[in-house]
């Protein structure tokens, strides 16, 4: 008889839950009068909130699912929590954007949901081949989402620059996975994890490994593999950059931390040693490139290459400590990109007319409150107290210390050191700069409007109360060690 | 430890902040209103801030006053607040404060009146919690949060021409120091808590864990960087004159006054105790640069054409004086510091307002447009005058007694440097009052001078008690010496006692190494360095 494989559907509900709104929203597109796009956006948002409902009791789940091809366990809860919360939020901020670039399409939030259900496989995946699915799926809809803009160049660019590489970096990553299979006669996580320890894996499997971390780093957009980011991020519709920055950076750092930490921990000296490497690249070269670019979507495209870095920096300390850090600050970072891509998205008006810095001169004055709320993300992201990002590095470098890497430490902060001026130009020109025309009126929607509040609040709520969150990143990171 | 009673440290915290929060939800267009709740605020605060010196007991060296409730748990964070005889002065120097700056902005600043009162009460909750803080985080984070409201004082309502520049280069200097203090922080957190104390970000409790000697030395150097920077210490002072000179007056007057403390005040509660081994051995090279600092600073000061050039390159030599008599680490020395830190906010503080005042009315600071303005201004000049002498060091003001103090408590150690100090003392006096004589005496030169208005009665409120504080301390300084003196002279024994637990415990490291045994501190700093 045929074994039929246990099948567990609580676990991977609320990605079966996404794709099922996924294709709500494509059937409610035939229906709905053509350009509407408020239906969409609130079956979508419906679809992540009740997906956020079957994602609550993964909390305490521990276990392998689908023949072990998927594992559900807190880590798996965190990190579907953290994708559900970019998804909702993106919906939100798209829905004014689309009304003024004329992109009425259904299909946006389809493929928004299809990513994110590849981003749960990515990190449920307990099999190399889960992964690699779920990295495509989400791959694949990202790549149509950049280059969504009907007639804009960049954007179409950008899409077909993401998409060679992108398929380049799932080929290395790909044949990593094929290398470990052919010395470990499995794809299975933990089927690798006793391999390496038996102590006499072969140097196949090495080569396997390094092509692993080639084709993640692309993914997050580690130095040397970062060449991609820049254009795609400026040319994607801002809030897909926005998505892309948080969301599939969050997924990728996920499937990674996991692989790398359940699966290869034999070879974790060799490994760290390499990401001290990337990160220490990572760290300087994001953060020197941020510093000279003029259109602000640029800036923040280098800005999350080195944000990257400091996340590295976190995986390279190896610890429980550190990798709850790298959880909490993907956590703050979420929160405070997608805040800042929706002022950028808010700001830039139709067409995209208004991404450089120089725009952004006496927002201040023309809308005050928006400034402020554009100045707490900047904060965030230089990691000033009391928000969300100084605690994220706070906990970052202080395991990294822990552990005795100082220097890399020390590059760290002098490098956000340096992007203090670049996020401060920002606020510089909000603040200290008149405008050399009078800019239009922005026009705020309830989406913009709810999402921009919960950014904010977030950013600065679990800056100054952390506790809650760091021992839920702490207690996620649990199942790895 | 027992939390007060009643939690006034956190009051006069938190009180500006609140009076911030109200300020947010009151039309931009009522001015008079904005600047109103402003004051009452700032007074509030100084009303609240004496009821903790009444609360004082001057006779112990304790921490008084202290307030704890845990934070982050996991991390061994905790909200501690706490004040000693070397804290309580500068927390009363900030609220006193407070409520004239608000006053001297009244007319000055006229445009976003509600952006600029929200952050001078942000900036004074930041810098009183530098104060009152004892716990490192807490401490970080009050030192970095008042980098913003500084940088939008100098970048917003500065002066136009070069204010940008000003603002960053403010905020660069400070944040490559803070970071990397906050490396050190850590480092010695984990150090710490390797070596048995338990995880903790009390200073209290970090103070009695003896840090060996060779990671003292980098970790006293990360944290000598950010306090030196901001002091400013020769030679990172550049920040200084560009920061005071495109700030708004009320700006220049928090900078010189409180900002400019945080440095000297880092020394003192932070880099000495924590660190007594690398601070003392170092001693020499930084009564060097204070040496420097301060005939330095009086020589650049003698040639500025820019009044407010002037005092700010005088801060840099009177903060010189500031940092020889810490560390000259003597008893005379380091209460003279204490107070001198005192002095110059008052005195500097004053001499900004007064700079100030006339730039509202000839919009000009330069020494060369001015002449004979003391029979246009006469009691304008009383009030300059006083705070000359008193920024000289004249006896029977307070600059004198510092200095005094100072050069005494600095002659014991160094006699030396005490010699080159007190040149600072002469030179002070050239290039004070040769600028006071450009500026007030002689004939009136310039006919644009002629129709200047004498002080006004606000201007006279704001003046006036600062000259009641430089008198007392010049002529009855014990009020103030006396409740210092414990926590002085706790601190100095303090101080030596860790340095020699310190080396005691390294030697019988030595000799134990043959042995085999190693003890839990040393192992835990092999891992540090990697």
């Amino acid at each position: 008889m045929i074994p039929v494989p246990e099948i567990n559907l609580g676990g991977i509900l609320p990605a079966v839950i996404l794709g099922i709104a996924g294709v709500v929203v494509l059937i409610a597109g035939l229906f709905i009068r053509k350009g509407a796009i408020t239906v969409p956006a609130i079956i979508s948002v419906v679809g992540v909130l009740i997906a956020g409902m079957a994602n609550g009791p993964l909390r305490t789940a521990n276990q392998e699912s689908f023949s072990g091809l998927v594992v559900v366990d807190t880590y798996t809860w965190f990190f579907n929590l953290l994708i559900l919360l970019a998804t909702g939020l993106t919906v939100l901020i798209s829905v004014r954007y689309m009304a003024d670039d004329e992109l009425r399409l259904p299909e946006y939030f389809v493929l928004l949901l299809f990513a994110a259900v590849g981003m749960m496989f990515m990190v449920s995946g307990n099999h190399l081949l889960t992964i690699f699915v779920g990295l495509e799926t989400l791959s694949m809809s990202v790549y149509i989402l950049t280059g969504v803009l009907p007639g804009n160049q960049k954007s179409s660019e950008g899409a077909l620059k993401y998409l060679v590489l992108g398929g380049f970096s799932s080929a290395i990553f790909l044949y990593g996975a094929a290398l470990l299979y052919g010395s470990a006669g499995s794809l299975g996580l933990p089927a690798i994890m006793k391999y390496m320890q038996s102590g006499n894996a072969s140097s196949l499997a090495f080569v396997g490994t390094g092509l692993l971390l080639i084709g993640f780093g692309f993914k997050v957009g580690a130095v040397p593999f970062h060449m991609w980011t820049p254009d795609v991020y400026e040319g994607a519709p801002t809030p897909i950059t926005g998505f892309m920055s948080v969301g599939v950076k969050a997924a990728a750092f996920a499937a990674f931390v996991r692989v790398f930490f359940d699966a290869l921990p034999a070879f974790q000296a060799d490994w760290t040693q390499i990401l001290w490497m990337v990160a220490f690249l990572t760290m300087i070269l994001g953060n020197l490139a941020a510093l000279v670019q003029d259109n602000i979507k640029r800036m923040l495209a280098y800005s999350s290459i080195a944000h990257a870095g400091y996340i590295l920096v976190g995986m390279v300390a190896g610890n429980e400590q550190g990798t709850a850090g790298v959880l909490y600050y993907l956590l703050a970072y979420t929160f405070t990109n997608i805040g800042a891509f929706g002022v950028v998205a808010l700001v830039g008006r139709k067409g995209e007319a208004n991404v450089l810095i120089d725009d952004y001169r006496g927002l201040a004055n023309q809308n005050p409150l928006l400034a402020v709320v554009m100045s707490v993300f900047m904060f965030s992201l230089a990691g000033m107290p009391p928000t969300a990002g100084f605690v994220g590095k706070f906990a970052i470098f202080g395991a990294a210390v822990s552990q005795g890497y100082i220097w890399l430490v020390v590059v760290g902060v002098l490098t956000s050191a340096a992007s203090v001026f670049y996020y401060f130009r920002v606020i510089m020109k909000m603040y200290m700069e008149v405008p050399d025309r009078t800019p239009a009126r922005l026009e705020f929607d309830p989406g913009m409007l709810v999402a921009l509040g919960i950014a904010v609040v977030a950013v600065l709520y679990i800056g100054i109360f952390p506790t809650t969150y760091l021992d839920l990143a702490l207690k996620s990171v649990k199942p790895l060690f | 430890m027992e939390n007060a009673s009643f939690p006034v440290l956190s009051y006069t915290t938190f009180l500006p902040l609140v009076g911030a929060a109200i300020l947010l939800f009151i039309n931009r267009e009522s001015r008079e209103t904005l600047r109103w709740i402003a004051l009452v605020f700032m007074l509030a605060d100084f009303a609240v801030s004496l009821a903790a010196y009444f609360m004082f007991d001057s006779s112990t060296a304790t921490m008084q006053l202290v307030e704890s409730h845990p934070w982050v748990r996991d991390w061994g964070i905790s909200y501690k607040l706490g004040i000693d005889g070397i804290s309580l002065f500068l927390v009363l120097l900030t609220t006193f404060l407070g409520p004239i700056c608000v006053l001297a902005a009244w007319n000055d600043i006229q445009h976003r009146v509600k952006e600029f009162l929200i952050s001078l009460l942000v900036l004074q909750t930041g810098m009183i919690g530098v104060f009152v803080a004892l716990d490192l985080f807490l401490f970080y984070v009050f030192w970095e949060i008042m980098l913003i409201p500084m940088y939008l004082l100098i970048g917003v309502w500065g002066n136009p021409a070069r204010r940008l520049y000003a603002a960053i280069k403010f905020v660069l200097y400070t944040v490559v120091g803070s970071l990397l203090m906050l490396v050190a922080i850590l480092a010695l957190y984990f150090m710490a808590g390797a070596g048995g104390e338990g995880y903790t970000f009390d200073l209290l409790k970090l103070y009695e864990f003896p840090v060996p000697t060779h990671a003292q030395y980098w970790m006293f150097l990360a944290f000598f960087l950010a306090f030196a920077i901001k002091v400013p210490m020769f030679p990172f002072h550049t920040w200084l004159p560009d920061a005071h000179t495109e700030a708004p007056t009320v700006g220049s007057v928090m900078l010189a006054a409180v900002l400019l403390k945080m440095g000297t005040y880092g020394f003192i509660r932070y880099a000495i105790p924590l660190f007594p081994n690398a601070a003392l051995d170092a001693a020499w090279w930084i009564c060097l640069l204070a040496v420097i600092g301060i005939i330095y600073g009086a020589w650049v000061a003698m040639v500025q054409a820019d009044v407010k050039r002037l005092v700010a390159f005088s801060s840099v030599s009177h903060l010189g004086f500031v940092m020889l008599g810490m560390f000259a680490f003597t008893a005379q020395g380091v209460e003279g510091s204490i107070i001198q830190m005192v002095n110059h906010g008052l005195s500097t503080g004053a001499l900004f307002l007064i700079v100030g005042m006339i730039y509202e009315r000839r919009h000009t600071r330069l020494i060369a447009e001015y002449g004979g303005i003391s029979k246009v201004m006469p009691m304008y000049a009383v009030f300059f005058m006083i705070f000359t002498l008193s920024s000289v060091g004249l006896p029977g003001l307070n600059g004198f007694v510092g200095e005094f103090l100072i050069l005494v408590g600095t002659f014991k150690v160094y006699p030396w440097y005490a010699v080159f100090g007190a040149t600072g003392v002469i030179f002070a006096a050239v290039y004070m009052l040769w600028m006071f004589q450009r500026v007030m005496f002689g004939e009136v030169t310039n006919p644009k001078n002629l129709s200047l208005k004498d002080l006004s009665g606000r201007e006279f409120v704001i003046l006036a008690p600062i000259v009641v504080f430089c008198v007392w301390i010049g002529v009855y300084p014990n009020t103030f010496l006396k409740p210092m003196e414990p926590s002085v002279k706790n601190f100095i024994q303090v101080v030596e006692k860790k340095r020699a637990a310190v080396l005691d415990l390294e030697k019988a490291k030595q000799k134990s190494a043959g042995n085999g045994t190693t003890i839990a501190v040393t192992s835990s700093l092999e891992t540090i360095g990697r």
